[in-house]
């Protein structure tokens, strides 16, 4: 018995040398363990041998050894076949044949969205107002008298019912005083409209942004830091702002206020007109007659009144440099401005 | 306007400080400074010389060579100059020496050697008269250099108008003295004033203001026998300096007192202006200036005449006849507040904007009427020794204004401001600025100086700019507010709106743009978009732009064929206002609106207008929940294809238009691509309420789809909503959903494939059972035109 196990080991090694697919490992799987197999053969042949414990164990020992190399030498055929298969896959490369292709936003709306964000962050509504407005909202509830220069025809254009196009965000304080009362936050983005020729600095056509906030004891203090804290925001690094006196006859005091250069940082340049400072953006204290006119107890509220030049602001902020682009409607420049 | 150093010296000790440095302190304080410029720097070296002897150059017609005296010795010299005459004085610059920057060296001229150069004013830069050499009249040893004579070093800033159209008391060095007298906190130095009460015997001047309306006061004064024809060199020097050019010592000095008072005063010839009356003419006739312009003067033109006939525009510009000759030597001196109002408007039509209308402009305070004929007399006796004053100083003071006086707290200060300014800094800040203060602990009176109070300051709030603009800015300590937050919401249009463009923009791939509110009918025409007449703007800069826009499709197509090299496909969306006509109160009805248009140049028209129909049904679903029939119109709008224009109907109601291009538009943009566009009105839009979101427990039985199909005997008559209704309405509850399939287009027959979802939410339904609901289906929408057909 013992001779039979041994010759057999001897063959069952040979032919698995020789089998390499996995129907073979099966053949050979059948043909020592299978029904009719030689290991059953074996088994068989057990009856005539005396000592059958010690041959019972021999012929086991050979059983176990048959399986374990077959399921090796299959689960080595399968990684070879896996590997084979990972070499020969199809190399993919993304550098080829791609397509940028986004919609984009008009950087207006990029940088209104961006200074909306900051603040709605500070506790201002955001709203939004007609374009065409009549006399009293653009100029009379906003301290302008009669004959002021900037009721001239050059400057606002007139339609034949009487009512004009939108000299300036302002022109909405007064409906939104008498929508809110007081106190108040609020800003307010839209399109101005001023009857001049165009240039690369000048558009007929174009943003800005009012903000108003109005509540008990509102300061030039509160002011200032409102401006610094919301620019600060908007351009992503702490801004220094100075004010000047300027006249505007919707605030007193009124200011215009300077950021620090942002491209040379203060020390003077060419943009700057080596000031190191930037004009930004008129404000100040709302009149009191315009508070007044927009039904606000002025022995009660104070409020501040700033107007920020979105299409300036845009222009700065991606260093668009012919204003005119804007309304272009040209996508070679436009979209480019694919998101925030 | 330009402003000299110098002249502000006058009137505040600047020793001691850096007065560039002041300069940028005026821009926190006061008013913006746009540039500075230092004069003088770049020329030294410069001393009074006499030409000892002038020889003609032997090959040259131009040049002298002369000798001249530095006062020491005499140096040979060559020159170019016309006007060299032995014995003259002149500016030398010696070697070693500099001129507007260009160093003086021994040179060689034509051959001759040349030991410095005499100059002309422009060479010196103190007047751009290079015609010849600049001849010095006045008494100065030879060899005293000129700067220690005339001052020609100065700091000259300039500060825009604009920034001054609120403080007519800025328009004159006096004003800008008092502003850094304050900033500085130095004393005022006083004017020098000639005593007017001398003359109070003299007969008056005939003074007759007849439009008492349009004048606050006219003063007049004569005076007699003025010899002095040129000016004194540095009167000179400072009105070039400050942008005005010396003409003859009488124009000169009335500019003069002009730039440093901000007041101008006119001279009128005696011998022709005897008289004075101030009234404007029924009647328009053409009057010629000073300058030899005729203009066209009418009935709402202030005019100063003598003995009705014109001799001035009133605060513009003196008339041709009256004018100073050179042979004047006696004045009728003018010295007048005009309404600012008046004059302006005047100067509007006229197109004539004068140094002294833009002063009127300003509301000039009328005390200064008479400042300014003093200040003129003083300068005037000191320079001319024999010249005699003839009249009374007439003064017509017609309007006063009224004294401003204002009451008001620390308190009302401490609010305003946030910080603490003491009110010893209030009481200080004031008195300098000029206003009479009276105060009581912390409780202040103060009293508005006359030159402050024509319009600028009225109120308590023009008090705390007063306060905190000389405080500075920059000292103020900032603070947040402290009132209550309040949560912010969108309004709900407005949030929409920002969701339509993200749809477009991510989904889509579009490009937001920006036009104009109005049509543009030349970019129109090309496309044979007729411009609808609507709301009109009077003052459009050109016709072509006077139509208020009441679409935003034209402008999207023009747009839309001016990017062609762009790429083969796009998408182009803006949300614009638009104006549909009048209300019934006059008012513009004024629309926002999303405009979209699809160009492709690869897809098939049928493909690109069903993407449009997409970005519909999508802005609608997504942010209205809510789904969309398309209603078959006519053509609203000539550019819109009149078989293919639909009305966008939402619960009932038109929100907008989606359309295919009128076929001529099409070609004009591009015969072989595609395009498809629609507008929603924003308004429109938001009016409808959010559809609520509910969750529908899924069925755990699977669904059973039945595919049908039928023939349609003319596709664009059927409408798939109205099938799903009718099919919804045969089967009942247990059809679930409605889908169409596929549409097969053969030769005379059109074939519709629709996937009926059948699902019960209790049991597995089988096929059989079915039968009478897909019999149903097939009857009911045999009814609508869709024929079974047998498979």
């Amino acid at each position: 018995m013992k001779e039979k196990i041994e010759a057999l080991k001897l063959r069952f090694e040979e032919e698995l040398k020789t089998a390499a697919t996995e129907e073979a490992i099966e053949a050979l799987r059948i043909a020592f363990l299978g029904k009719k197999g030689a290991v059953a053969e074996l088994m068989t042949g057990l009856r005539d041998v005396a000592d059958k414990r010690e041959a019972g164990q021999l012929i086991n020992e050979f059983k176990t050894a048959v399986e374990t190399e077959l399921s090796a030498a299959a689960a080595a055929l399968k990684e070879a076949a896996l590997k084979a298969e990972i070499r020969s896959a199809k190399k993919l490369n993304p550098s080829l044949l791609a397509k940028r292709e986004f919609g984009s936003y008009h950087p207006i709306t990029l940088a209104t969205r961006e200074v909306e964000e900051v603040f709605a962050g500070m506790g201002f509504t955001v709203e939004d107002y007609a374009e065409v407005v009549d006399d009293y909202e653009c100029f009379e509830a906003l301290n302008i008298p009669k004959h002021h220069p900037a009721r001239d025809m050059q400057d606002t254009y007139y339609l034949e019912n009487g009512q004009l196009l939108k000299t300036q965000t302002s022109a909405a304080q007064n409906a939104i005083m008498k929508k809110y009362g007081a106190p108040l936050r609020a800003i307010f983005p839209g399109r101005c409209f001023r009857n001049e020729s165009t240039d690369a600095c000048h558009e007929n056509t174009f943003f800005q942004m009012e903000g108003m906030m109005i509540d008990e004891n509102i300061s030039i203090s509160n002011l200032i830091y409102f401006m610094k804290t919301m620019l600060s925001e908007v351009f992503k690094r702490d801004i220094k702002v100075r004010l000047r006196p300027g006249f505007f006859p919707f605030v007193e005091p009124g200011f215009e206020l300077d950021i620090n250069c942002l491209i040379c940082g203060g020390v003077g340049c060419p943009s700057c007109k080596n000031s190191g400072w930037l004009e930004l953006c008129p404000c100040g204290m709302i009149h009191p007659n315009v508070l007044k006119a927009g039904g606000i107890d002025t022995e009660k509220y104070t409020g501040f009144a700033f107007g920020l030049g979105l299409t300036r602001l845009a222009m700065m902020k991606y260093g668009v440099k012919d204003i005119r682009d804007f309304n272009s409607g040209n996508l070679k420049s436009l979209s480019q401005f694919e998101s925030l | 306007m330009f402003l000299s150093m110098n002249w502000i010296g006058d009137y505040v000790d600047f020793s001691g400080l850096d007065k560039k440095q002041l300069i940028k302190n005026f821009t926190l304080s006061t008013a913006e400074v746009e540039d500075i410029y230092v004069k003088g720097e770049d020329t030294y070296g410069v001393i009074v010389a006499e030409i000892a002897s002038v020889e003609t150059h032997p090959n040259s017609k131009k040049l002298h060579l002369l000798k001249v005296n530095n006062g020491k010795e005499l140096v040979d010299v060559v020159c170019g100059a016309p006007n060299v005459r032995v014995g003259m004085h002149v500016a030398f610059a010696t070697e070693g020496g500099c001129v507007g920057g260009h160093p003086i060296n021994t040179a060689t001229v034509a051959g001759f050697v040349s030991h410095g150069m005499c100059c002309s004013k422009a060479e010196l830069g103190i007047s751009d008269d290079n015609s010849g050499l600049f001849e010095i009249t006045d008494d100065i040893p030879l060899g005293t250099d000129i700067k220690t004579v005339y001052d020609m070093d100065d700091i000259i800033f300039e500060v825009d108008n604009k920034s001054l159209t609120n403080r007519p008391d800025l328009w004159g060095h006096y004003g800008i003295a008092r502003e850094f007298a304050t900033i500085t906190k130095r004393p005022l130095k006083p004017l020098t004033l000639a005593d007017l009460t001398k003359y109070d015997a003299l007969p008056e001047v005939g003074v007759n203001v007849k439009a008492t309306d349009l004048v606050y006061r006219y003063t007049a004064l004569k005076v007699q026998n003025i010899q002095r024809k040129e000016s004194p060199v540095n009167m000179q020097i400072r009105l070039f300096y400050c942008g005005s050019r010396p003409i003859n010592f009488l124009a000169d000095l009335t500019n003069y007192v002009m730039m440093e008072l901000g007041q101008p005063m006119h001279a009128f010839d005696n011998r022709k202006v005897d008289k004075i009356e101030v009234q404007t003419f029924p009647e328009e006739f053409t009057f010629k200036t000073l300058d030899g312009t005729d203009r066209k003067i009418d009935d709402k033109m202030l005019m100063i005449t003598s003995g009705n006939v014109p001799v001035a525009i009133a605060g513009v510009m003196g008339g041709d006849a009256s004018k100073i000759e050179d042979d004047t030597d006696s004045l009728l001196l003018e010295s007048a507040t005009f309404d600012g109002v008046s004059v302006r408007k005047t100067t509007t039509r006229l197109g004539l904007r004068t140094d002294a209308s833009m002063r009127y402009e300003k509301m000039l305070d009328p005390e200064l009427c008479k400042t300014a004929t003093a200040r003129l007399l003083a300068i005037l006796l000191q320079n001319d020794k024999d010249v005699k004053v003839v009249s009374k100083f007439t003064d017509a003071y017609v309007r006063h204004y009224e004294t401003v006086v204002i009451d008001f707290d620390k308190k009302f200060v401490d609010r305003y401001t946030g910080i603490d300014i003491t009110s010893d800094a209030i009481e200080d800040t004031l008195t300098r600025l000029g206003f009479g203060v009276e105060r009581n602990g912390d409780a202040f009176r103060v009293t508005v100086p006359s030159f402050r109070a024509t319009k600028d300051v009225t109120i308590k709030a023009d008090i705390i700019e007063e306060i905190t603009r000389i405080y500075g800015y920059d000292n103020f300590e900032i603070s947040t507010s402290l009132g209550a937050l309040h949560p912010v919401l969108k309004e709900k249009e407005q949030s929409e709106e920002g969701r339509m463009k993200d749809i477009l923009v991510k989904s889509y791939r579009m490009h937001e743009v920006h036009s104009y509110i109005w049509s543009d009918t030349a970019k129109n025409r090309e496309l044979g978009i007729e411009t609808p007449e609507n709301v009109r703007i009077i003052n459009a800069q050109t016709p072509e732009h006077q139509y208020l826009r009441v679409s935003m499709i034209p402008t999207l197509l023009s747009f839309v064929k001016e990017n062609k090299s762009y790429a083969d496909a796009y998408g182009l969306f803006e949300v614009g206002h638009t104006v549909e006509g009048l209300k019934e109160n006059g008012y513009c009805l004024e629309k926002k609106k999303l405009g979209a248009v699809f160009f492709a140049r690869r897809e098939s028209a049928d493909v690109l207008f069903m993407k449009a129909r997409d970005a519909v049904l999508e802005i609608v679903g997504d942010i209205l929940h809510k789904d969309v029939t398309f209603e078959r119109t006519d053509a609203a709008f000539d550019f819109e294809h009149p078989a293919n224009a639909f009305s966008i109907v939402v619960d009932g109601n038109a929100i907008g238009r989606l359309s295919m291009p009128y076929p001529t538009v099409q070609n004009a943009i591009d015969k072989k691509a595609a395009i498809a566009f629609f507008e929603i009105s924003l308004p429109a839009f938001s009016a409808l309420a959010v559809s609520p979101k509910k969750y529908k427990e899924p069925s755990k039985f699977p669904a059973i789809d039945i595919d049908l199909t039928f023939n349609a005997l003319d596709l664009s008559a059927v409408r798939f909503d109205d099938v799903v209704k009718t099919a919804k309405a045969a089967a009942g509850e247990v059809l679930s959903d409605v889908k169409m399939q596929d549409i097969y287009e053969g030769e005379g027959a059109t074939a519709l494939t629709v996937r009926f979802s059948f699902i019960s939410a209790e049991r597995t339904l089988s096929k059989q059972e079915l039968t009478p609901a897909t019999d149903a289906i097939i009857a009911a929408l045999s009814a609508q035109g869709l024929v079974f057909k047998v498979n």
